[in-house]
């Protein structure tokens, strides 16, 4: 078929494309359509000006420039001394640094909280990147295998149990021990699976289950308990460093993980617990969902530090950091559980009814369906819980447990280091290594956000 | 927390674990723990507050030392809970604690009603003022008519109020949430006095942009002794923490410091001798070995020695002696004799 050439029609050859105009382009074209579009927006953007010309220049002047890098104590911040005028007073961070680290550790226990740090950040690194392979190994590794090795590693293991739930009954075989573990609180663990192997039996008829497999699931449980028992109860030879020594950035990190990595499932299980049909579980999961988002967290605390004390016989105690953190993860998990319900009613009724039609049993529904869905959805919200949760964690300070900030209100009261700046460089760093922190969970999310949502972009 | 309240919840604590507390012995726990638990502050400074090391230091904080070292002769063996304002009592209360070094106010409720026992005056506070140098002021009454700061909500507010009107002096009271905003309204020049507690005082004026331009004055409004205390019910107890701070002042007195002190022990002074165990058996009758002063005094030091590192004009707070000197100095500080 021949061409014809249309006479009103140039041929492109003619001309050549002109670019646009200069002012519709480049950094001048950008500027006029999203600096100075309109009035409004000069407007606003005069004020943004103003803003960080306000903000911005007192800060690195601050914590920069006038800043003192190198020092050996309160006389190298002291303007009078040096003869200039003085911004942050780093050395103090220097100096107090392996405070800010580890707390009180004795220091020639230090390098058990490096380890625990290290292996935390080398299993953690290959869950974060969906494409590396052995992701469940990888998972259990660092939900299952590291707590425990951190647990031992950080308080020194070597629990010396006596006795295991039957210690009310006056049983007792004696306190014969070895290597660590004491033979009567194994022969007790031992009588308890069986005799929890044993009900399970018996009434596992009334609920239509096989004897068999249910025994042996019991049994499976106790094995796994029974292994991690023996890993805290073992004496590896390490040298038991009580809680009242931990501090810190280590103890923002332990409460920070055990809440965020409890609250997770916990909350699935309450969110989902919250829409059982059985009145029991639900009106169990609505109580508790309501009563720890009712009181406040300082509440909480307050209460498991000083009241519990006063509450339970007078030789059991139970460990200040351990009550603080089942009293974070409490309270972590039934938020979770209410952002978690928000996914799930986001799923349409469909979903639900496809997943039946396809003649999945309700767990796998849920494990197949629902959930991934639901959660991919509440993704912004549970990231959200677990920056607030990181940042609550400092309201363990009222408790008398220092914290990152904590350690940092005690230096300031280290006369060798008292200045005019001292407190404003401690609080500024802070804010550095709390801005880290949240700022790397918050571009994680976003990241996995766009990686899950490929399927329905809009 | 109300007052009444917090009382309530001693007692109850005190009913769930007097009894079994309060007829304990306490040596025989701390021995047989191999370690002193004591009470402290979470960070005042020159009292008790973490060093570059992140031990704590201070002048309460050496106290409790000076006590592990009467009984283990190694003063490393205390385990340090800081507490706060409103645990402290609590914590001696139940037994977590065996003695309470944190800065405590000896007033008489806490001695009775609250069932303590207080061992001693370590240091003689009292609400003091400070001033710029400039203004050359020499008393209290020197501040007619002059702009005070404070921190709202505190004893000081109240303690000022009382003093000026009952000495018919003028006065402007500018009151701040917190001390930190308190500083920083003084350091500004918004008032011509800043009132707090003596030690407190002290501390604050290392915050301040240029600290030599500012005097504490000598004069104090009011009474603060602040000592260390224990659980009543346990006299031996009592007695050796109680003894403990005598001997620290007794060595003051008696010239026995850290560095002198192996040679002391051969000296003809029988009042030395007594001290230092080699003559009579006092440490026995409290339970410990009979050279416990030396070791203390060889571990931690005496009254001055340890004053002078925590508080004293080499460290940055440079807090004067003043009531806190020995009686015979036109202090304060009275060590009964060991005999």
């Amino acid at each position: 078929m021949e061409t014809r050439t249309v006479a009103f029609v140039a041929p492109p050859e003619l001309r050549p494309q002109e670019p646009a105009p200069a002012n519709t382009r480049g950094a001048i074209g950008w500027a006029r359509a999203h600096l100075f579009g309109s009035v409004g927006q000069v407007l606003l953007t005069l004020l943004g000006i103003f803003v960080v010309y306000a903000v911005v220049p007192p800060l690195l002047k601050f914590f920069v420039f006038e800043a003192v890098w190198t020092g050996t104590g309160r006389d190298d911040c002291l303007p009078e001394k040096i003869g200039r005028p003085v911004g942050a007073c780093w050395p103090f961070i220097w100096a107090k640094w392996n405070q800010i680290l580890y707390g009180f550790y004795p220091a020639a226990e230090r390098w058990r909280v490096n380890t625990v740090y290290l292996m935390g950040a080398l299993l953690l690194a290959p869950l974060l990147f969906p494409k590396l392979p052995f992701k469940r190994l990888n998972a259990l590794a660092f939900f299952g295998i590291y707590p425990v090795i951190a647990f031992v590693l950080l308080t020194g293991g070597d629990l010396d149990m006596r006795t295991f739930l039957l210690g009310w009954t006056g049983l007792d075989f004696g306190l014969a021990s070895f290597a660590g573990l004491r033979v009567g609180f194994w022969l007790q663990f031992i009588l308890v699976a069986l005799i929890a192997a044993g009900i399970g039996m018996l009434v596992c008829p009334f609920f239509g289950g096989e004897r068999g497999s249910v025994a042996k699931s019991i049994l499976k449980v106790f094995a796994v308990l029974g292994v991690i028992l023996l890993v805290v109860d073992l004496d590896f030879g390490l040298e038991p460093v009580e809680t009242r020594q931990w501090g810190g950035l280590l103890v923002t990190l332990v409460i920070a993980v055990t809440g965020i990595t409890v609250s997770l499932p916990f909350g699935i299980l309450l969110a989902l617990g919250r829409r059982s049909d059985y009145p029991l579980v639900k009106y169990a999961s609505i109580i508790f969902i309501e009563f720890w988002r009712g009181v406040p967290l300082i509440t909480v605390l307050f209460f498991a530090t000083y009241m519990l004390p006063l509450f339970l016989p007078g030789r059991f105690t139970i460990d200040g950091l351990l009550r603080a953190l089942v009293g974070v993860a409490l309270f972590a998990s039934a938020y979770m559980a209410e952002v978690v319900r928000g996914g799930l009613q986001a799923i349409p009724k469909g979903q639900y009814e496809g997943a039946m039609a396809l003649g999945l049993r309700s767990g796998f529904m849920m494990r197949l369906v629902v959930l991934p869905q639901a959660l991919k959805l509440v993704i912004p919200g549970i990231v959200n819980n677990f920056i607030g949760l990181f940042k609550d964690t400092t309201l363990v300070l009222i408790v008398s447990i220092f914290d990152l900030l904590g350690i940092l209100r005690a230096s300031f009261t280290d006369p060798a280091w008292a200045t005019p700046t001292t407190l404003f460089t401690g609080f500024g760093f802070a804010g550095i290594v709390y801005f880290v922190f949240c700022y790397g969970m918050s571009r994680y999310s976003m990241a996995l956000e766009k990686r899950l949502d490929r399927s329905h972009r809009h | 927390m109300s007052r009444t309240f917090k009382h309530f919840l001693l007692a109850a604590g005190m009913l769930a674990m007097g009894a079994s507390a309060a007829g304990a012995a306490t040596l025989d726990d701390v021995k047989a723990r191999s370690a002193l638990n004591c009470g402290v502050s979470q960070g005042l400074p020159g009292f008790s507050n973490p060093d570059d090391k992140g031990n704590w230091a201070g002048l309460d904080v050496d106290f409790c030392r000076a006590i592990a070292a009467a009984i283990f002769n190694d003063p490393t063996k205390v385990k340090f809970s800081p507490l706060s304002a409103k645990d402290r009592f609590t914590a001696l209360q139940s037994g977590a604690i065996d003695v309470l070094s944190r800065n405590t106010t000896w007033t008489m409720s806490r001695d009775t009603t609250l069932g303590f026992n207080f061992a001693g005056v370590m240091y003689y506070d009292g609400q003091g003022f400070m001033v710029r140098k400039s203004l050359n002021l020499k008393s209290v009454s020197d501040l007619n008519g002059a702009s005070i700061c404070v921190q709202t909500g505190t004893t000081n507010e109240l303690n000022v109020g009382d003093y000026f009107r009952t000495n018919n002096l003028k006065y402007e009271l500018i009151a701040f949430a917190t001390i930190d905003e308190t500083i920083k309204a003084y350091d500004s020049g918004r008032c011509d006095a800043f009132t707090a507690d003596q030690s407190q005082l002290y501390a604050v004026r290392l915050k301040l942009t240029n600290a030599a331009d500012h005097v504490v004055l000598q004069q104090v409004i009011s009474k603060e002794p602040l000592g260390p205390l224990v659980r009543q019910g346990d006299d031996q107890w009592f007695d050796l923490v109680k003894w403990t701070y005598f001997a620290m002042l007794d060595a003051e007195e008696l010239g026995v410091n850290s560095k002198n002190v192996d040679q002391m022990g051969s000296t003809a002074n029988p009042e030395i001798k007594r001290l230092l165990g080699t003559d009579g058996k006092f440490g026995e009758a409290i339970g410990i070995s009979n050279d416990w002063v030396a070791r203390i005094v060889k571990h931690v030091g005496n009254y001055g020695e340890v004053f002078d590192r925590n508080l004293g004009p080499a460290t940055p707070l440079a807090i004067n002696r003043g009531q806190n000197n020995l009686w015979n100095n036109g202090g304060l500080q009275y060590g009964m004799p060991v005999r």
